[in-house]
């Protein structure tokens, strides 16, 4: 099991690996998202109260729910940082973060599309909607201090220490937040509460969940790779590498 | 009988406690600070001019001022106290105070400890003494000033201790102004909605006891984790420059 985590601390070893698994992510990934995108959005029942606007669910849902757990990816890599300083959590964080922010901003994007037809207005403050607009701010906070520090390394492990400050308050921002909203606003809309959703809905949600984390999956891999190409730029293994691609 | 005198100056190996350690560092802060005094009134400034923006802004109204007074003085507390924070480590790190308190023997996040509490006197605390003066002018009522203060009181030490984090991150950064904003002003949403929401909840009548105390465990939290994050970052800014 150790060789395995020394390994992984190589970005040549991971370099190879992710070459060799992407083309499948990819293929995999595509697949499961068309076939859930497909279904979802031609072929699954009608919401006997939204109609057909809340087909959107099976691109909202799978970009809300990879925005979230990528930060708490990104936070457990920070965790290897700053403990066994492995170069590839650096790489990690470095290359995720700006797909998470991308995410968050489409699920909040697609949100405020449901939003209109469903609520009639573009944006509620309700604390779902709240709580993601801070996860952009924490986001966004992380992409800011990992650019403004010249230094790699000390910029991945001061990147390190927010995120686990971040991952510390997430809890208490969206307990906060929720109490907030009670607070100061009286159910004036609310999600349409359906009575447990048939299989033939949350079927291909969960392709398109599984083929969205799939295709993630693969974009980390081609964003590390480009990453560790410029760090490791120096090193013998990248000329000779490029020097191969070219010839 | 002289058998009890004792040498005045102490061996210079003896080691300072942590106790004395931190105090020193406390009342170094305050006295450096009281020697600069305009830094110490900016943020007051700030906090009062940023109050007197809202009746001009948006309507100076007894009902509005009334129901959003609260909301006003905690969002201006908040901003004052972020544009204070550069303050915190910026003329320690530039004068290298910095690299001597790392290098000190007692745990760094102690001393870190009594640096912000010496933030928070020089800059929360006159916000609190000062809030029930603009409480008054935003027209609150006596009952609600008085839960305000209390709210300010207990929630501009979680202000400085987060803000500690923050400032220890963007040390010697270009812009770390705008950045320490950003970076901080996510982590102020949970003490800002509850700072707000205490208040509210008094002036509808409410019992505000529970409110209290979960400030007071924010606190209690942010006492405990906070200089631990901060003596962290500040190692690793101090290794990066």
């Amino acid at each position: 099991m150790w060789q395995f985590f020394h390994k992984l601390g190589s970005p040549k070893w991971f370099f190879g690996i992710a070459t060799r698994f992407m083309p499948w992510l990819l293929a995999a990934g595509l697949l499961l998202l068309a076939a859930g995108i497909v279904w979802g959005l031609g072929f699954a029942p009608k919401d006997y109260l939204q109609g057909n606007s809340y087909r959107i669910i099976f691109i909202h849902v799978p970009t809300a729910f990879i925005a979230q757990s990528i930060y708490i990816m990104m936070a457990s890599a920070a965790v290897v940082t700053l403990v066994w300083r492995m170069k590839l959590a650096d790489v990690f964080v470095k290359a995720i973060a700006p797909v998470g922010l991308v995410l968050t901003f489409l699920s909040l994007f697609t949100g405020a599309v449901w939003g209109k037809p469903t609520w009639g207005t573009w944006w509620v403050w309700d604390a779902r909607l709240t709580s993601m607009l801070i996860l952009l701010f924490l986001y966004g906070g992380a992409i800011a201090l990992d650019r403004a520090i010249a230094d790699e390394k000390s910029a991945a492990r001061a990147v390190a220490v927010l995120l686990l400050v971040g991952v510390v308050n997430i809890p208490i921002i969206q307990y906060s937040v929720e109490w907030w909203n009670t607070l100061h606003q009286p159910s004036t809309f609310k999600l349409t509460e359906k009575p447990s959703m048939p299989a033939e809905m949350w079927v291909p949600l969960l392709l398109s969940v599984l083929g969205l984390y799939l295709l993630f999956g693969w974009l980390a891999c081609l964003r590390m790779k480009t990453e560790i190409l410029i760090r490791e730029q120096k090193t013998r293994w990248v000329k000779e590498l490029v020097l191969a691609g070219r010839g | 009988m002289n058998a009890e005198v004792r040498p005045v100056i102490k061996p210079a190996t003896a080691s300072v406690g942590t106790l004395a350690a931190m105090l020193a560092v406390f009342s170094r802060d305050v006295r450096v600070a009281f020697r600069q005094r305009q830094d110490l009134l900016n943020p007051l400034l700030f906090f009062i001019m940023v109050v007197t923006l809202f009746p001009l802004g948006v309507s100076p109204e007894v009902a509005f001022l009334k129901q959003s007074g609260a909301g006003i003085l905690w969002v201006a507390a908040l901003l004052s106290v972020l544009l204070s924070l550069d303050h915190l480590f910026r003329h320690d790190f530039d004068d290298g105070t910095l690299e001597q308190l790392i290098l000190q023997p007692q745990p760094l996040f102690l001393l870190i400890l009594a640096k912000t509490a010496a933030h928070w006197v020089l800059t929360g605390l006159p916000l609190v003494l000062l809030a029930p003066v603009l409480g008054v002018m935003v027209h609150l009522d006596g009952n609600s000033i008085a839960i305000l203060c209390l709210t300010l009181l207990i929630g501009t030490p979680v202000l400085s201790l987060v803000g500690a984090i923050g400032a220890a991150l963007t040390l010697g950064l270009r812009s770390a102004g705008v950045l320490l904003s950003l970076l901080i002003i996510p982590l102020y949403i949970p003490v800002l909605i509850f700072g707000t929401g205490t208040v509210a909840a008094a002036a509808e009548g409410a019992p505000v006891a529970g409110y209290v105390a979960l400030m007071g465990a924010f606190l209690m939290l942010a006492v405990t984790l906070a200089p631990f994050a901060a003596a962290a970052a500040l190692r690793i800014s101090l290794s990066n420059s």
